[in-house]
């Protein structure tokens, strides 16, 4: 990770100017406090204004029309998914698929690659802090074909237990699919070490970027993994949007996963045959509108630098531990500051975390709780659920600070 | 929605610190549990009742926030001595009415899954609404 000292500090202010909704108060007198981008990212004015704009001035279908219109929205969608490529590091636009939401690219990998290429007594690797959105789609696969899902273990201090690694890998795993960072712990994963061991034995890598890809520069080149997924909306994107990012030529030997329009060459009555890489996989009317605005969302990201924000956020990670670690009865969830990234879960000794965000909320806080879609690793750790505060580019330490002050005012209801 | 003194009202505050009614019963002749699945929370309750079909002891046991726990603790204060058939007439506003405050819908659900527990208790599994139907009811 970049040194945060030889970073220039973001300018909050000036961001926090782009935010619109940042600009509120929950109850005459009480600022909203949005500390709660891990679930989702609030957007700049600049996205907002070009899905405006382009409702209001150039609505059309893609890959279609011949008029002005349709021209300049197949233009656009296209040109947003140049920036995504360029984003991410890949090499080519093609190797870019849009779905519903990162979600979806997982289930689309477990259904398209998972299906034709793991059979029963196959491996796939998983790590203990992974989001329900990595575990349930191949423990399904798991139930239709078969396969063997085990685990990287998570230690006691929140981290990825790599000494358990080699073990796993010996047993040849088809699959090494992992976050880059737990939505829960914050906790930064070791993605370049795991990515190089499994490709040592063979195995397709995927990282789980919903969580980093917002926060921390990416090169799936340089890294050489084969997919990588995230969704657009924790990277100030509008919602209904993921993206998938997959080796050229894995997509290509992929079969198709929904069926429909856009996604075929030519269709007869008793077969179809599938166009080209990527619109394969992206059957139907995408989300045109939402792909132009992550397209803007990008724009800013690029804009700030994303080794800026990086540095900005864990800097707000740290400040935020600090703090915690003053007030009686909090235990922080997963490894210290310097592992971790944008997150501070926590419990708070005789609170439970949903009275906790209530209260929060009452300051102006906005912070969930809840498992996180993330049982496996609670359950671990022997909590049922935590409150989570996570922070992004437009967050302040001030805004930690009053989140800190909001917690004092939790212990005087639950004294 | 409640403000928050309302919402914590002493009482529950009470009732989730110091709750009279929390516990397990062996040997049982109902017992049942579920959890909220936005939360997390989870409530079992076990019942015992006499040849006339009134409940002689009612306890619940179970982790969630202070509205669960409270409104789990209050009802089991309310049905011990009822009969069963009582038990099946309550309904979403009488645990409004013994927690004395209004909830927001994600808070309702809080207050209404020892009631959802109850009822898949006393009803059998497939008579029971969701906690959505019984927010909504």
């Amino acid at each position: 990770m970049a040194s945060p000292s030889k970073l220039q500090h973001l300018n909050v202010e000036k961001i926090r100017a782009d935010f619109p909704v940042l600009d509120q108060e929950v109850r005459p007198g009480v600022p909203l406090v949005y500390l709660d981008s891990g679930a989702t990212s609030q957007k700049p004015a600049s996205v907002i204004e070009v899905m405006d704009r382009y409702y209001r001035t150039q609505n059309a279908n893609i890959h279609r029309g011949v008029y002005k219109m349709a021209e300049q929205s197949t233009e656009d969608y296209e040109m947003a998914r140049g920036k995504v490529a360029q984003f991410i590091g890949a090499a080519k636009p093609k190797e870019i698929v849009f779905t519903r939401n990162a979600t979806e690219s997982v289930n689309l990998v477990a259904y398209s690659w998972g299906r034709g290429n793991l059979n029963k007594g196959d491996v796939v690797v998983l790590t203990e802090m992974e989001h329900h959105a990595n575990i349930v789609p191949w423990q399904m696969l798991a139930a239709e074909k078969g396969i063997r899902l085990e685990y990287i273990p998570v230690n006691d201090e929140g981290l990825l237990d790599m000494d358990a690694l080699p073990g796993l890998l010996e047993m040849k795993p088809k699959l090494v699919s992992y976050t880059a960072m737990s939505n829960v712990m914050g906790t930064i994963t070791p993605i370049a070490e795991i990515t190089r061991m499994a490709k040592e034995v063979g195995a397709v890598t995927l990282i789980d970027g919903a969580q980093s890809v917002p926060h921390l520069p990416i090169n799936v080149t340089e890294l050489g993994v084969d997919f990588l997924v995230f969704s657009s909306h924790k990277m100030l994107g509008p919602t209904g949007l993921g993206v998938l990012y997959g080796r050229e030529e894995l997509l290509e030997a992929m079969p198709p996963f929904l069926g429909g329009g856009d996604m075929i060459k030519r269709v007869q009555l008793h077969e179809f045959s599938t166009n080209s890489v990527p619109h394969k996989f992206e059957a139907g009317t995408p989300a045109i509108a939402e792909v132009i605005g992550l397209g803007a969302a990008i724009d800013y990201l690029n804009a700030v630098g994303m080794d800026a924000i990086a540095a900005h956020d864990h800097e707000l990670t740290e400040h935020a531990l600090d703090r915690l670690a003053e007030v009686p009865g909090v235990w922080v969830f997963g490894p210290s500051a310097e592992h971790k990234s944008s997150n501070a879960a926590f419990t708070l000794k005789g609170a439970h975390p949903h009275d906790v965000a209530e209260i929060l909320n009452r300051e102006g806080v906005a912070v969930r709780a809840g498992h996180h879609c993330a049982m496996p690793v609670h359950e671990k750790f022997g909590v049922p659920a935590t409150t989570r505060a996570s922070f992004y580019l437009y967050n302040t330490k001030a805004e930690v600070d009053h989140f800190i002050e909001a917690i004092y005012k939790v212990k005087e209801i639950f004294g | 929605m409640a403000n928050m003194d309302d919402l914590y009202r002493e009482v529950i505050i009470d009732r989730y610190q110091n709750p009279q009614f929390s516990g397990t019963l062996d040997p049982h002749d109902y017992s049942y549990h579920d959890d909220n699945p936005v939360c997390g929370d989870h409530i079992r309750i076990d019942l015992r009742v006499d040849e006339n079909d009134i409940v002689t002891e009612a306890l619940f046991s179970g982790e969630g926030c202070s509205i669960s726990q409270a409104s789990a603790d209050l009802l089991m204060e309310k049905i011990n001595g009822m009969p069963l058939d009582e038990v099946r007439k309550i309904g979403k506003q009488d645990i409004l009415d013994l927690l004395g405050i209004e909830l927001g819908p994600v808070r309702l659900k809080c207050a209404l899954l020892s009631l959802k527990v109850l009822k898949g208790g006393v009803y059998g599994l497939d008579e029971v609404m969701s906690l959505d139907e019984l927010a909504a009811s």
